[in-house]
């Protein structure tokens, strides 16, 4: 058995505390908005926060968890969270929409560090988030975007 | 070039699901509303849906949502939204009232027109074309029973019944909603004609807007793929595939593999073996360690060099003739200016962010399987066939998926078919989740297929092309498969040929041929299918052509095209608004392509910043588009932007590449696929048409590479001809 915060609760899992928690997350507790892309830390669709920082979860053991604070895309909330969602929805950034939860973590973890990001800053930090569709462009002017509307 | 497909092809039954259990059942009710406990729950729910008189193609409920029926899989292409404005603006509902649903069971219903409508198809970017009757007509037909039924109920002429939003109203003041007249149309006689819309009075189609079915669900994490799907009970699944393709399971030793925790149940399958568990983990966990002995003896053992080294060899041999015209060697043998070059183009995996997935239950003696399906049809025989039921007994439940470029268009149905196997190896006593991981998705073949081409091209004494000889050889898609005999005619698969058998120049001597290669590693469509090496070797030798008459490309081009030709609009419009004639920043570079694909032109003009063949930077594309009618513009500028991102991740980056018959590659560190700081500013614009839709998912890719080898050639003097550029570059 293991306990971790996830959301806000405490979550007791009967559990391999090896397992990744992208895995205790979608099979055991049943939150499926955190995708898996990769496993190995390469594309970004698993991330989540931990302790409010971009945590790619299929990389993360339960072990190692602690007793930080887990945050799925279910269940973010604040202007941040707001701000992203919209400038997301209003530019028609997702297309088949797979990368769009681990982008939204990414991208909500970036302003809420920083609130005018540059283009390079938004390099940066989006730099682990793949998609294969391509909605880089678009991404990039939500978060300019998103920005605005928190400023 | 899914879109040659015939009837012939059709799958072994046409009889679905839907047919079976709904087409039966008496009355048709247009006005469907769920059973009140089932109500508040959709998501697993089942409803015995009666067919509407809508042919199927949409249902309107009494709180006057409609949902609607979509034939073909979302994959991202943006199918849903486009099918929901095609029935809004006949309807007359806003586009953001209506909801799309995955269908399938009933080629009738959901046959695709461009292949004959015996069988039903997402591919070869043709839902759009085989979608824009249908919709529109269902639509109108819906319309035209709401209003009937309203005008019966109110005792006034159909005439003067009009409709407003989901609404119908009358001059009178009497007022109902499209819900509350539902059950009432669905009573009346299905009309045999219908009267569509001028395109005048269209509000929705072609409007520009940023809406998007499901859009705000792909935020929110709440928008489900296959991967997602949870049923009571149910257990996961990963497969051991052999190393080699062509390999088979020998011998298992699964002793360690059974005492993972979590590990329920070992089973080998025809593909490999299959670890059945009670979560991805355990799975994972129990796969790791599991020991294999393969028999390798019907396996193909060559690596990827060897494979170009046959395929060079084979460029010696002449190929069927798949385009002739004059007399080519006459011409090359007479001309003073000529090219000669060949190309090197790689294995590519699909690599959509979703791996291949699928969920199968069993309830009774019907089976229902969760998959990105688009061919549902085949997939449902295969499934069938595998469970011991009639087609009519399994349930396809066609998800959206993320990503698919192809991959999830296979004749034998594979991941289909394990998931089925499993299940029923099992006993059917838990609904199976099986998932490929990344590494199963990158290593499991259907691969864009290794092409080596070889383009002789001359000029004649007036500057224009005189001799064109273009020699393609590597490995056809169809051969081998349930598609050869609908797809292959006299040794030539067009998908090895598109867009360089009909490729666009006026030359008077012409050949183009083929030659058809076996090898062990499976093959497939992939987001462009032939053209994404086509169009790459004819259009930068148009450069290079250009270039040695001492011409300007854009004018060289339009020189060899017809004056009515859409190419030569396209490329006009496309140097216009990139500003081709005026001179470029210090240290700016830029070149241009122009291909059409499955009905659609598209021609780039990219610019980059160039210090060194280390140094490249795609900073900008211009696009212009020419698809038709535009029905959301700005699906095809998303459509284009993603082209444009998805073909240069390809071109500078991604091969598949093998040592001895076993795949290098095996995740995004090894497979380089574009990423965030790559990603160039993209424009497009759209050429207006009063033509037929034809489809936007694919024909954004092809230019791009040729785009960029031209403006990467005009920068740093470098021609690349062996892709993908991190190795032609430094070639
Ligand atoms: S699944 Fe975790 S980064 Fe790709
Ligand atoms: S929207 Fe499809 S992978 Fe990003």
């Amino acid at each position: 058995m293991i306990t971790i915060k996830l959301n806000g609760r405490q979550q007791t899992l009967d559990a391999d505390p090896g397992m990744p928690l992208l895995w205790a997350i979608r099979d055991l507790i049943g939150l499926t908005g955190t995708k898996f892309g990769c496993g190995i830390a390469q594309c970004g669709a698993c991330t989540v926060h931990v302790d409010g920082v971009p945590t790619r979860s299929c990389q993360t053991p339960l072990s190692s968890l602690g007793s930080a604070e887990v945050t799925t895309i279910e269940a973010i909330t604040g202007p941040v969270a707001a701000a992203v969602q919209e400038a997301w929805t209003k530019l028609a950034v997702p297309q088949c929409g797979y990368c769009q939860s681990g982008q939204v973590m990414a991208a909500m973890a970036l302003l809420s560090e920083n609130k005018t990001p540059s283009d390079a800053d938004i390099d940066a930090a989006m730099a682990g988030n793949l998609c294969r569709c391509a909605t880089y462009a678009r991404i990039r002017t939500a978060i300019h975007d998103a920005a605005r509307a928190l400023a | 070039m899914l879109h040659l497909l015939t009837s012939r092809a059709a799958p072994p039954s046409r009889r679905g699901f839907l047919m079976a259990t709904l087409g039966g059942s008496s009355g048709l009710a247009l006005g469907f509303a769920l059973p009140e406990s089932l109500a508040g729950g959709r998501a697993h729910a089942e409803p015995q849906r009666t067919p509407s008189p809508f042919a199927g193609y949409l249902f309107i409920d009494r709180n006057n949502t409609v949902t609607v029926l979509s034939a073909h899989m979302d994959m991202g292409q943006g199918i849903y939204h486009g099918i929901a404005t095609l029935v809004a603006e006949e309807l007359g509902v806003p586009v953001a009232d209506i909801k799309v649903e995955g269908a399938a069971g009933n080629p009738r219903l959901y046959g695709n027109v461009t292949v004959g409508g015996a069988f039903q198809l997402t591919g070869g970017s043709s839902a759009t074309p085989s979608s824009w009757e249908r919709y529109r007509r269902a639509g109108a037909t819906a319309r035209t029973m709401l209003i009937a039924a309203a005008a019966k109920s109110w005792g006034v002429a159909a005439t003067e019944v009009t409709t407003e939003a989901g609404s119908l109203v009358h001059a009178s003041g009497k007022r109902a909603t499209f819900g509350e007249m539902a059950e009432a149309a669905s009573n009346l006689t299905v009309p045999t004609e219908v009267t569509l819309k001028a395109p005048a009075e269209w509000t929705q189609i072609g409007a520009d807007n940023t809406q998007r079915v499901a859009g705000r669900d792909k935020v929110t994490g709440a928008f489900n793929f296959t991967i997602d799907i949870r049923r009571p009970g149910m257990l996961y699944a990963v497969v051991a595939h052999p190393p080699r393709f062509g390999g088979k399971v020998k011998s298992v030793d699964a002793t360690a593999a059974r005492k993972v925790a979590g590990v329920v149940d070992v089973i080998t399958i025809a593909r490999g073996v299959a670890i059945v568990a009670r979560n991805t983990y355990a799975a994972i966990k129990g796969r790791e360690a599991l020991k294999i002995d393969w028999d390798e003896t019907r396996a193909e053992q060559r690596g990827s060099d060897e494979l170009v080294e046959a395929y060079r060899r084979a460029l010696a041999v002449p190929g069927t003739i798949a385009a002739k015209r004059g007399d080519v060697a006459g011409a090359l043998a007479r001309a003073s200016k000529a090219i000669d070059v060949s190309f090197e183009f790689p294995y590519l995996a699909h690599a959509a962010l979703e791996p291949l997935d699928a969920v199968v239950e069993r309830k009774g003696d019907s089976l229902e399987i969760w998959g990105g399906h688009q061919l549902p049809d085949f997939y449902q025989a295969i499934a069938a066939q595998i469970a011991g039921l009639t087609p009519d007994r399994v349930k396809m439940n066609v998800m959206p998926t993320g990503g698919g470029f192809g991959r999830r268009a296979v004749a034998d149905g594979d991941v289909i078919a394990e998931a089925t196997e499993i299940a029923k190896a099992i006993g059917w006593t838990a609904p199976v989740k099986l998932l490929w991981t990344r590494e199963d998705d990158m290593r499991g073949g259907r691969y864009r297929p290794l092409y080596v081409h070889k383009l002789r091209a001359s000029l004649g004494p007036d500057g224009r092309i005189s001799a064109w000889h273009h020699h393609i050889v590597g490995q056809s898609i169809a051969i081998g498969t349930a598609f050869e005999t609908s797809l292959v005619s006299g040794g030539i698969d067009p998908t090895s040929v598109e867009g360089a058998a009909d490729m666009p120049y006026a030359v008077p001597d012409l050949q183009v041929e083929v030659t058809n290669m076996r090898a062990g590693v499976p093959v497939l469509w992939w987001r462009s299918v032939g053209h994404t090496h086509t169009a790459y070797a004819v259009e930068t030798a148009m450069d290079e052509l250009a270039v040695l008459a001492g011409q300007d490309p854009v004018a060289f081009r339009l020189k060899h095209l017809a004056n009515n030709s859409r190419e030569r609009s396209v490329l006009e419009a496309v140097a216009a608004k990139a500003k081709w004639d005026e001179p470029l920043p210090l240290g700016r570079f830029r070149g241009v392509a122009v291909h059409k694909s499955f009905g659609t032109v598209v021609g780039m003009v990219i610019e980059i910043t160039a210090t060194g063949p280390a140094n490249i930077k795609v900073e900008r594309v211009v696009a212009a588009v020419d698809c038709g009618i535009a029905i959301n513009p700005d699906v095809i500028r998303a459509q284009i932007e993603g082209g444009v991102g998805f073909g240069l991740g390809a071109i500078l980056h991604s091969q598949i590449t093998l040592t001895k018959g076993i795949v290098d590659q095996g995740n995004f560190d090894s497979y380089q696929v574009l990423r965030f700081d790559e990603m160039p500013i993209v424009e497009v614009h759209i050429l207006p048409s009063t033509r037929s839709p034809s489809g936007i998912g694919e024909p954004g890719v092809p230019p791009v590479g040729p785009a960029l080898a031209n403006a990467v050639a005009a920068a740093i003097g470098k021609r690349v001809r062996m892709l993908p550029f991190d190795k032609g570059l430094s070639a």
